[in-house]
């Protein structure tokens, strides 16, 4: 990824929306190529953000640079880049072919090259060559979600936009697409750039991830770094379920919860003072006895959930609830109720400052 | 097919039996009586088609001409002067769009002759047109009064809701997202317009187009009152018809003949213009 000139390239890019800043002063490169996803709840002005990239919105200050250049100012049309809508926004009134064709059609080119085109990118998102002239509106939700792929790469665009075009998708066909997006990202060799609120999406898919926070980019990395050294706790609780213990660095180089337990720490990042200990529930494990992890705790197991290929358990320490995650082969054979130790390692567990 | 004593079929009754009443006898009594002998007035004559050869070897297609000319003449002007309006109050005035709205509404509420008679006085010679600029800058002109673009613009005037709102409609039916979605395509303004906006608009503007047409082809009291004598639509020979000479079969076939007339371009307009494939219901 990296190396080369960005392709898309953010400077202190800050939209205002009245006194609010809806994107706050983002620094950001994107490579050529690269898959990159924004991950962010509602409200995190991530659809902002694209919406400027894609030049349907301009930044209040800073400047946005594709190739180099500056793009601030240049409209939607001018630009040589494509957004795929939340809603699709495919035209109603058009065949599938029609809508595909539509770029090109504008472009002016004759039309036995424009379906020749289509009928490519049709073979491309393995849409049945009969659809050319089905009605749109006739097709069912994942045909749609191809066509309106299609139309985009029509564009040739050198950066293509994504506004949670799966969120609307029942979760089984989700995953399919989300795949689906990834072979087509590797057979286009364009450049994606994508927003969703699920970061689990954003996972599957993506080169690297940036999530975003009330207008501010928290942290930029591989999915890999993502999962295993968030930066924030915020980073840290937007993948599944996470244990969550807030600490303080004590003088004897222990973690001091406030319920008075002590814990051995991982590696402490320079200057960290207090915050919280993340650890990831397949980290925690039921133990036989105390000593054989870093750190262990003793509380009830109070019940348990499958989750396919995996079986988490609820402890209830105190007030505190933890969940243990196993592989369904090989499960924890406690009854309810029964007192249970749990425990980690020290290195398996992420100390993050807020 | 529904059995005739289903529960839907027993619930709708009252509703057949109303349009039977209401709607389907009066038109099928209207259509019997221009079959009926001359000046007669009883559904008992032997039918003939005597009231159809007076019709056809007289001057009644002029009539039936200025009725069609003024119709189509008002809905294109109407088309011409609504779209802009229509679009403004969904994508241009914001909050303002409830005040136009208002604005265009508000005139309803006032019974057409009065308000053709308004017109009346502002367009007569020393009304308040003419007679401000006579007193105001001293010139004269002539009134346009009793001529047909003073028919047109009573016309125009009268039937502009009946446009305006299903253009509304029609235009704020677009969704927003096709929009930026065929910009960011690459496509102009004008090309937007042409390729999604307009298209998607369509149903709207049919609507608007036929009701108005239909509304304006059976016109009478704008030609009566802003156009005096100048012009006789087709409504007013069916009208003289059944009054003045007293001869219910002749304007008994005037009105088939126009319902016809109507209804073979209607038919045409729809075909033309399908507003279920518009709606994607095909």
């Amino acid at each position: 990824m990296q190396g080369a000139e960005p392709i898309l390239s953010l400077k202190a890019v800050r939209k205002m929306f009245g006194p609010q800043a809806a994107v706050d002063s983002i620094d950001l490169d994107i490579a050529e190529g690269e898959f990159f996803t924004i991950v962010g709840p509602s409200g995190s002005g991530k659809t902002t953000m694209l919406r400027m990239l894609a030049g349907m919105d301009t930044p209040t200050s800073g400047d946005i640079l594709l190739n180099g250049k500056r793009i601030n100012d240049v409209p939607a049309n001018k630009r040589p880049t494509c957004m795929v809508f939340q809603s699709l926004a495919l035209f109603p009134h058009r065949t599938v072919g029609q809508n595909i064709e539509f770029p090109l059609k504008i472009r002016g080119e004759d039309p036995e090259r424009r379906k020749a085109r289509a009928l490519q990118l049709m073979d491309l998102l393995r849409l049945p060559q009969s659809y050319y002239a089905k009605n749109v509106l006739k097709c069912s939700g994942g045909e749609r979600q191809r066509v309106a792929l299609a139309r985009a790469l029509a564009y040739d665009p050198q950066i293509l936009f994504f506004d949670e075009p799966l969120s609307a998708i029942d979760y089984k066909l989700r995953k399919t697409l989300e795949k689906e997006l990834k072979d087509i990202h590797r057979e286009t060799k364009k450049t994606f750039v994508y927003i969703t609120h699920s970061l689990e999406e954003a996972m599957v898919m993506s080169d690297r991830i940036g999530v975003m926070r009330a207008g501010k980019l928290v942290q930029v990395g591989t999915p890999q770094e993502i999962y295993s050294t968030p930066n924030t706790r915020f980073v840290s609780e937007f993948v599944g379920d996470v244990n969550v213990i807030p600490v303080t660095l004590g003088s004897d180089g222990l973690l001091h919860s406030p319920t008075g337990a002590t814990y051995k720490p991982p590696r402490i990042p320079p200057g960290f003072r207090d915050g919280h200990l993340v650890i990831r529930p397949e980290y925690l494990k039921f133990l036989a006895s105390p000593g054989e992890a870093d750190n262990a705790i003793s509380g009830s197991l109070y019940n348990e959930y499958a989750l396919g290929s995996r079986i988490q358990y609820q402890v209830r320490v105190g007030e505190t609830v933890f969940v243990v995650e196993k592989l369904r082969q090989q499960p924890f054979t406690g009854q309810l109720d029964d007192t249970v130790t749990i425990g980690w390692d020290a290195q398996d567990a992420i100390l993050v400052t807020d | 097919m529904f059995k005739p004593m289903s529960a839907g079929f027993r619930s709708a009754s009252p509703v057949l039996l109303f349009l039977l009443i209401g709607f389907a006898a009066p038109l099928l009594a209207v259509i019997w009586f221009s079959f009926m002998p001359p000046r007669s007035f009883s559904f008992g004559g032997a039918p003939t088609f005597e009231n159809y050869r007076t019709i056809f070897e007289s001057t009644t297609y002029i009539s039936f001409l200025w009725s069609l000319g003024l119709a189509v003449t008002t809905v294109v002007l109407l088309a011409l002067i609504c779209y802009p309006v229509a679009y403004g109050m969904v994508r241009v005035f914001g909050k303002w769009a409830m005040l136009v709205t208002l604005l265009f509404t508000i005139p309803l509420f006032v019974s057409e002759n009065i308000r053709l008679y308004g017109w009346v006085l502002f367009l007569i010679k020393n009304g308040v047109l003419l007679g401000t600029l006579k007193s105001w800058f001293g010139f004269e002109l002539e009134s346009m009064l009793f001529s047909v673009p003073a028919i047109i613009l009573g016309m125009v005037y009268v039937y502009l809701p009946f446009m305006l709102f299903p253009m509304t409609l029609g235009i704020s039916m677009v969704p927003n997202e096709t929009r930026d979605a065929a910009f960011d395509l690459g496509a102009s303004r004008w090309q937007v317009f042409k390729e999604v906006e307009l298209p998607l608009s369509m149903p709207g503007i049919v609507i608007g187009f036929l009701l108005t047409f239909v509304l304006a082809i059976g016109a009478i009291a704008e030609a009566k009152v802003l156009g005096g004598q100048a012009v006789i639509p087709i409504t007013q020979d069916i009208e003289i018809a059944f009054t003045y000479s007293q001869n219910w079969p002749l304007g008994a076939a005037i009105a088939v003949l126009l319902m016809l007339i109507v209804g073979v371009l209607v038919v045409l307009a729809l075909r033309r213009f399908d507003l279920d494939s518009f709606l994607g219901r095909r």
